[in-house]
């Protein structure tokens, strides 16, 4: 087991809110950590500053030999090997709404690791299959449910193999039953030399699914607990 | 003589029909008269001393009329295009502005005794003057005149005889500025515009053969014969007692064939159909304004007002695009200039833009009229455009993009493959009404002598005497380029509807 993310003194100031103070945190392969906490606590802020999408102040943020600096977002040129690294399941999902599933899922293999369309096609349909979801390939977005569209956003962003993924809020959309098959697909996909750092209310579901679960409070830790 | 553009035209007449539609009352104090003070001197000119006054030999001749019946001259402003059907729907009892002596003329309205002949002249560059002494030396060489003329009928008959290449314009300055530019190699217009010209622009010469020689005319509703008898015996009577001479010699008008033609019109019996006009054969050609006769042209101006808005549309679009990806992305010295460029072309009209770039740079660069218009179109819609674009890209939501950025894709990767494709969908009915509205507004460049689909049917409705059956035409053909591109673009909206 090797560390996936390693988080050091992480400062986000948003106007005069100091939102994180001093966050210290480490996900391993093989890991799933659940950050919970109240609404503004800072758990997605957490999220968003390790995908490179929200500046911050002061600490650093590291992926095996790739660091984020405090300062402005740095251009999306230069952050090449962390987008490698890094997969986000947002919120909202965020599916691309005029492309098809399997255009989803291929446009990152094709356009940024230039693979052939054949190659990316197989590997995204292998994905999509395992996630229950392939005989949707060719629908739009709009013609999912809640729970296709994040077995799609999930497929999407592990497409291209990363070595942690951040989910927002997953089960926010997702009725008990799917929410148990959510924690149970997780499980799978850490299942090899991945970390998981999921933000949540979901006590139940962070339980079911989660090795370890941080609560925030006030941006900073309050607790961390270990799942047994 | 000016022929203002078919849809001010349009516009005048419509407001005239509001405002002044009133039947001359026999009984009145006054003399309405209609003229076209745009058309400038000798024939009608805003008085340089005092703006609101008009002055020129026709304001002379109207007062004349006016005087001998006993009333009062009033001016009526009316389009020189819209002269006959304003007197004929009683706008004003007697138009006058340098209005040509035709046959179909003669057959819809009551009209004058033919009050001063012209010649129609050609106008050649000094060094040409040698080489180009008549149309038929002409071929395949531009010669400019005013549209909806006899000189323009003239100049169409020459297309299929001598193969001259006829290029029409909305003003009588600028064909002879063109010709001394070099846009045109001759022009052909009526000898007072010619001989005026020449004192304002010099650099060419005026070859002394006449292409055809015509008449000056008043003309008066169908039903107004009466006024139209009396009016011409006034006129006799100042032939015959010098006044009229007079006038004319004022103006510097007057030559020998005016002397001539007093002559003959005072020996003729006292109908207007006795002095017959001269006009070359070529000219009798007008007397047959058929819809067959006039359905190549039209087609070949519907042509040219497609290929004119397709291609002004695709510039658009494409600098529309760049324009507002510039000011969604670029820092804030690209962001100013653009938004400038915008306000500056949304804010002007596109009128004065195609004058600008056709005749305000040519000293710079001498584009040719199409060309002119289709970056005159282009550069005015892209604007429009542009304000689109970037309201749609705006319109995407953030998560979108960040989602996009967490895969890797580069700026214009996500502009490309995520942002415009989306914004893409939200800018289709906006674009397409905006390509209806470049239809229409193609029209405007006839003012920079493309002859498009409007003016054609303007041309046709000069000769024809009537807007009803070239105005239905020219409608027609205008819905059938914009209603199936309307269903085409409805039809892509529920598709995208259904998959997004």
């Amino acid at each position: 087991m090797t560390t996936a993310l390693t988080i050091t003194g992480l400062e986000v100031v948003r106007g005069t809110q100091q939102v994180l103070r001093g966050l210290d945190l480490t996900v391993d392969t093989g890991e799933i950590v659940a950050l919970m906490g109240l609404s503004g606590a800072g758990k997605t802020t957490v999220i968003r500053a390790v995908a490179a999408l929200q500046p911050f102040s002061a600490g650093s943020i590291t992926l095996g030999d790739v660091s984020l600096k405090p300062g402005p977002l740095p251009p999306q040129s230069r952050i090449g090997p962390l987008r490698a690294r890094v997969g986000m399941v947002f919120q909202e999902h965020a599916l691309f709404e005029h492309l098809t599933v399997l255009d989803n899922v291929t446009l990152a293999p094709v356009h940024v690791r230039k693979w052939s369309r054949d190659r990316a096609t197989a590997a995204a349909m292998q994905l999509l299959e395992s996630l229950g979801v392939a005989e949707r390939a060719q629908a739009y977005p709009r013609q999912l449910s809640g729970g296709q569209a994040q077995r799609v956003a999930i497929a999407r962003a592990l497409v291209l193999d990363p070595q942690l993924l951040l989910m927002d809020e997953p089960t926010s959309a997702l009725d008990p039953a799917r929410r148990v098959a959510l924690a149970d697909t997780l499980k799978q996909l850490t299942e090899g030399d991945r970390g998981l750092l999921i933000s949540t209310h979901d006590v139940d579901f962070a339980e079911a699914c989660a090795d370890r679960i941080i609560k925030l409070s006030d941006g900073v830790i309050a607790e961390t607990q270990t799942v047994a | 003589m000016k022929k203002p553009d078919a849809l001010r035209s349009l516009l005048c007449v419509a407001l005239l029909a509001g405002c002044t539609s009133k039947p001359q009352n026999q009984q009145s104090s006054t003399l309405r008269w209609g003229g076209d003070a745009e058309g400038g001197a000798p024939f009608v000119e805003a008085d340089p001393v005092d703006p609101s006054r008009v002055r020129g030999f026709d304001v002379e001749i109207a007062s004349m009329i006016a005087h001998g019946l006993g009333r009062e001259p009033v001016f009526v402003q009316t389009a020189w295009s819209s002269l006959e059907a304003s007197a004929e729907r009683g706008d004003f009892a007697v138009g006058m502005s340098g209005l040509e002596d035709r046959k179909e003329l003669r057959q819809r309205h009551s009209v004058s005794l033919p009050y001063f002949e012209f010649r129609e002249v050609l106008a050649v560059r000094t060094a040409d003057s040698a080489r180009y002494k008549k149309l038929s030396d002409l071929a395949h060489h531009r010669v400019a005149t005013l549209g909806a003329t006899t000189a323009y009928q003239i100049l169409l008959d020459a297309q299929g005889s001598a193969g001259v290449i006829p290029v029409s314009y909305d003003d009588d300055i600028h064909p002879y500025s063109d010709l001394v530019a070099g846009r045109v190699d001759a022009v052909l217009l009526d000898h007072i515009i010619a001989e005026r010209s020449l004192r304002r622009t010099p650099g060419f010469v005026i070859q002394p053969e006449p292409a055809a020689v015509g008449h000056y005319v008043a003309v008066f509703a169908r039903a107004d014969s009466a006024l139209r008898d009396s009016a011409d015996a006034i006129l006799r009577a100042r032939m015959r007692d010098g006044s009229l001479e007079k006038t004319f010699r004022d103006w510097k008008v007057w030559d020998s064939s005016q002397a001539e033609h007093f002559a003959r019109v005072l020996a003729s019996p006292a109908s207007t159909s006795a002095v017959k006009s001269s006009l070359q054969p070529a000219v009798n050609a007008t007397s047959k304004p058929s819809v067959v006769a006039y359905l190549p042209a039209f087609l070949r101006a519907a042509a040219i007002t497609l290929l004119l808005s397709c291609l002004a549309m695709a510039l658009a679009v494409s600098t529309g695009m760049l324009v507002a990806a510039g000011r969604v992305y670029g820092p804030g010295i690209v962001r100013v200039p653009l938004t400038v460029y915008v306000e500056v072309m949304r804010g002007t009209p596109v009128l004065l833009q195609l004058f600008v770039i056709y005749y305000g740079l040519s000293s710079v660069i001498r584009l040719p009229a199409f060309l002119a218009a289709v970056i005159g179109l282009g550069l005015n819609y892209a604007a429009y455009e542009s304000e689109i674009y970037r309201a749609a890209l705006e319109a995407i939501p953030r998560v979108q993009l960040e989602a996009a950025r967490t895969l890797g894709l580069s700026e214009g990767q996500i502009l490309r493959l995520v942002r415009g494709p989306q914004a893409l969908r939200l800018a289709l009915a906006p674009m397409t009404n905006d390509f209806v509205a470049l239809l229409k507004d193609s029209s405007l460049v006839s003012v920079i002598t493309v002859v498009e689909l409007t003016k054609q049917a303007a041309i046709y409705a000069t000769n024809a005497g009537s807007w009803v059956v070239p105005g239905i035409l020219c409608s027609l053909i205008y819905l059938l380029f914009s209603l199936p591109l309307s269903r085409y673009a409805r039809s892509l909206e529920r598709r995208w509807s259904v998959t997004t």
